[in-house]
């Protein structure tokens, strides 16, 4: 107890005005923040530097003249806001995080410690290669890494995330069919398939050409053979599927790939449910991007920075981008020109500056050592586990589309079990944030009515997931007892109710304005 | 495996919860022949955090940091001072583990840093909207031609001479899909005349300023000769630092502004991750790439944050949509955002003014050394040297003796005959008096 109470003790008592509005606007330890911009004040600084007056004479004539509009504050109030704002935010730190197809694990703090190591986190990528010898040295292990795993015979590391690693995929097969002389502008693209699929092809300027599902999740694999032809540059599939489902199918369709003359990209951001058990390059795979801000737990830092190497077969590895990390006799180099291209190269152009997310190589590396190759495959095999425990204890009481059979690492429901309680499965979801739980992925994959898609990945305890499930459980038979108030409105207890999306679309504020002052000129 | 809390127990309940005989029988899609043992794998079995520190220590120890000696390495990339609240805040769980904020009413720590940032990027260019981040530099500026081509209808892209070549090849991979790009001659310390290649075909030309090697460029009459001819100016800015003693681009007239954030909030990191700040004209906005963060209000009132105009995006587009991107870079750009908090308006003109000073004085102090000559008569923080000797050679020597020099012209356009001498030397407010002096010892030695 401390000194402030001593000798006065407070009683639990309860009174009926817990919905009192209070002065400040904060509640208890629900603290608001204002905008940066309404805190600040002209003449203050949170970095002291000396006024440094400088002449024109170097400038050109384009010294800036108008001031920024930037607001003043201290250090201490710098960091109070962004405290403030941090606990308006829900993380994987603080409770499950169950969304399918992001994969939110445990992000050890080993991997942020080692990426700070100033040989890795203050090295220039342009210093000479005599300086960066073990930065060389650590991209090499990861490649290693990255292609023993796959099973594939080479990776093209510079890619920014997984969107970016489509990208590199397809500009790869689009330079490999070039170089064979062909015209190919189709891609097939499952309509499970994530939205950058679609859009990645479409980016790279082909022709997008959608293959249906069956009824048991899994891709048409006989429409898709009749859709393959001499127009067919690759078809682009996610293995595991994105209703977590393992295309049982898939070696028979790289095949029929092949034989067409196509090629086969696989969207690799379901990876961690097959990670140590069953490499890529052994089902036919020709480009696969590697997301490691899911697999291999690089942080999702509230959208990014991610990574997406993509692993190249033998029939690609040729077009890889540059620039290309080569070891000769007297260590490791980059090649970023074509004129020093090792023979048989012909890189179809840059992703990028530089090499690539030096950062979260680190970080990665870090959690595969940690790992081990054991620890890969018992993180894949207690991520298909769990999502398997809450397939089966959740599958009498929501509707699972396809829970006949095992899935892989995300279980999905689809919302026939709330037909006829007028609560969507939108509703369904935010009453899991009253609840202290992020909400699944809702509504994707498209090809199921109200989707629920669950990854509770490897880093929850069995007492976790039996919470969870409860929790889930409860709802529902909340839900099947039209008890609509838990649903209607909700969340109730988060630190906004819902935000009007309608209208922030229609007319769009997409940064503050000084109020009182006239436009800048 | 301390990072799994199931024990061997807790899976034998769970499987027979499942009703499942063993983990295999849940692979049981998977085909038996493509189910490979753990020997398949020529990797190594778990370790604990010593052993893991202990190897990659080994690896950093291998490299020069730049804080490590004298430094003064640029071209794209470049060492700042990050105050320490910068890095403790981002290490927070609430913004190191969130995921993008698609759930705004548990997310607004991050809707509300995006929103702050996009006001912070807005202001610094001089321009109407700016975007929640794109990946870096290059790929801004690829998206940003992308952009261009679509809102003009037009297919040619003019890139400077000046722009960082990295850069260009990066939009040439991208852009030349679709549409043609064309790439002005290099002009080490002066600017084209890219205005004249101007022609009704052209949708966008691309300036960087400072350009690549540091000459400040004049994008007005640019923009005026584009806009004459129905094209778009797209400014390109590396060292973002710049924009607190240089007018932005925004107030010269550019349409769309690709930035390299790197320089406030973030580490250098062999170059990545790092933050792509995008702006443009409000009238553009529904051709703009990558997340947006609007304002909006909740159902009780308050005011509030959520992603918005989505219909622009891949998961609502798809194959429609105005880019791929889904990952953005929002713990780089919460860096930049705090960093550039603690600033401020007079913090930012400081720090742009002393980095200017550094480098004229380095400009100075270098260029009265025998065999070297002063390329660009305007700089920022970060001109270019002519040496007598080819640069590439004259870095590695300057490496031999502990000073990291600069980034020799060559290594970033190996084929241009005229950037074999070139150095290229960036002098920030890290640098003290002390490494000046090194420098220009060294260089003396290497150069006699």
């Amino acid at each position: 107890m401390s000194m402030n109470n001593q000798g006065r003790p407070s009683q639990a008592t309860m009174t009926q005005d817990n919905e009192l509005p209070t002065i400040s606007g904060d509640r208890g330890l629900d603290l608001e923040a204002r905008l940066i911009f309404e805190l600040g004040r002209d003449g203050v600084t949170g970095v002291d530097f000396p006024d440094v007056k400088v002449d024109d004479s170097r400038l050109h004539g384009l010294r800036r003249k108008a001031a920024i509009g930037l607001p003043g504050l201290s250090e201490p109030e710098v960091i109070r806001h962004y405290v403030r704002l941090s606990r308006q935010n829900y993380a994987i730190d603080a409770g499950l995080y169950p969304l399918g197809s992001c994969t939110m694990k445990h992000n050890p703090r080993l991997n942020e410690k080692m990426a700070r190591l100033p040989g890795f986190g203050d090295l220039h990528p342009l210093a000479p290669s005599v300086a960066t010898q073990g930065a060389l040295a650590l991209i090499q292990e990861l490649m290693r890494w990255l292609t023993t795993l796959t099973g594939m015979p080479a990776v093209a590391m510079s890619p920014k995330a997984g969107a970016h690693g489509e990208l590199c995929g397809l500009l790869a097969i689009r330079a490999a069919v070039q170089a064979r002389g062909e015209h190919r502008n189709r891609i097939l693209v499952p309509e499970s398939a994530h939205g950058t699929n679609p859009a990645t092809a479409a980016f790279a300027g082909f022709v997008v050409d959608e293959v249906p599902a069956k009824p048991d999740g899994r891709v048409d694999a006989d429409a898709l053979k009749a859709k393959l032809g001499p127009d067919v540059a690759a078809i682009m599939l996610t293995n595991p599927n994105t209703c977590g489902l393992f295309e049982g199918e898939i070696i028979g369709i790289a095949k029929a790939v092949h034989e067409a003359g196509a090629y086969f990209y696989c969207d690799g951001a379901n990876f961690n449910a097959i990670a140590g058990r069953v490499r890529p390059g052994d089902l036919g795979i020709d480009a696969m991007h590697i997301n490691l801000h899911k697999t291999f737990s690089t942080p999702h830092g509230g959208g990014g920075p991610g990574a997406g190497p993509v692993v190249l077969s033998e029939r690609l590895k040729d077009f890889a981008p540059l620039p290309l990390l080569v070891a000769d006799g007297e260590g490791f180099k980059l090649i970023e020109d074509r004129a020093e291209l090792p023979a048989g190269a012909k890189p179809f152009g840059r992703m990028c500056a530089f090499h690539g997310q030096m950062g979260m190589f680190v970080r990665a590396l870090s959690y595969m050592l940690s790992h081990g190759r054991d620890g890969v495959r018992q993180a894949s095999e207690d991520a298909v586990l769990s999502a398997n425990y809450i397939l089966a204890s959740l599958k009498d009481i929501m509707s699972a589309p396809f829970g006949d059979g095992p899935c892989m690492h995300e279980a999905l429901f689809d919302d026939t079990f709330l037909e006829g309680t007028e609560i969507t499965t939108l509703d369904f979801a935010k009453a899991m944030i009253d609840e202290g739980y992020h909400p699944m992925t809702m509504y994707f994959p498209l090809v199921v009515h109200g989707a629920m898609l669950i990854e509770p990945t490897e880093s929850e305890s069995k007492e976790s997931l039996d919470r969870f499930a409860a929790v889930l459980r409860g709802l529902a038979e909340d839900a099947k007892a039209g008890r609509k108030e838990r649903f209607e409105g909700a969340p109730h207890y988060a630190p906004r109710r819902r935000l009007d999306e309608t209208a922030a679309a229609r007319k769009p504020i997409l940064r503050w304005k000084p109020s009182a002052l006239p436009e800048a000129a | 495996m301390r990072y799994l809390p199931l024990t061997a127990n807790d899976r034998r309940a769970m499987l027979a919860k499942i009703g499942a005989p063993d983990i295999d029988a849940l692979f049981r899609d998977v085909p038996k022949e493509a189910v490979v043992p753990l020997s398949a794998f020529d990797l190594s079995e778990t370790k604990g955090e010593m052993e893991v520190e202990r190897i990659l220590a080994k690896l950093a120890s291998r490299n020069m940091a730049a804080g490590a000696g004298p430094f003064f390495c640029g071209a794209g990339a470049y060492k700042h001072h990050v105050p320490s609240a910068v890095d403790h805040l981002i290490q927070r769980s609430e913004f190191l583990t969130s995921y993008t904020p698609y759930q705004p009413e548990i997310s607004q720590g991050t809707l509300q840093v995006l929103f702050e940032f996009q006001t912070q990027v807005a202001l610094l260019t001089g321009m109407e909207v700016a975007n929640a981040s794109l990946y870096d530099g290059s790929t801004g500026t690829a998206e940003a031609v992308l952009m261009a081509q679509r809102l003009t209808r037009r297919s040619k892209a003019i890139l400077s001479g000046g722009l960082h070549p990295h850069y260009a090849e990066t939009v040439e991979t991208v852009a030349g899909l679709s549409g043609q790009v064309h790439r002005s001659p290099v002009t080490p310390g002066k600017a084209e005349d890219i205005a004249a290649l101007i022609d009704a075909d052209t949708a966008c030309v691309v300036v960087q300023s400072p350009d690549v090697f540091g000459l400040i460029r004049d994008l007005k009459p640019i923009a005026e000769a584009a806009h004459a001819k129905g094209a778009l100016l797209i400014a390109v800015v590396t060292e973002v630092v710049s924009l607190g003693l240089l007018e932005s681009p925004g107030a010269q007239g550019a349409d769309i502004v690709a930035c390299e954030g790197q320089s406030i909030g973030n580490g250098l990191n062999f170059g990545g991750p790092y933050v792509g700040l995008f702006a443009a004209r409000e009238k553009f906005l529904r051709q703009m790439p990558g997340r947006l963060c609007g304002e909006t209000v909740d159902a009780a009132g308050k005011r509030g944050f959520v992603l918005t105009l989505s219909t622009r995006e891949q998961h609502i587009r798809r194959e429609k949509a105005t880019s791929n991107i889904c990952t953005n870079s929002g713990l780089c750009a919460l860096a930049f955002s705090i960093h550039l908090s603690l600033l401020g308006e007079e913090g930012l003109t400081r720090l742009a003014r002393i980095n200017h000073a550094k480098a004229a004085a380095l400009a100075e102090r270098l260029s009265k050394l025998k065999g070297v000559e002063l390329v660009t008569p305007s700089f920022f923080n970060e001109f270019t040297l002519k040496l007598s000797k080819p640069a590439a050679g004259v870095v590695d020597a300057l490496a031999a003796k502990h000073v990291l020099g600069g980034v020799p012209a060559s290594r970033l356009m190996p084929h241009e005959a005229s950037a074999r001498d070139l150095l290229i030397v960036a002098a920030t407010e890290t640098n003290i008096d002390e490494d000046f002096a090194s420098f220009e010892q060294a260089l003396g030695e290497v150069l006699a």
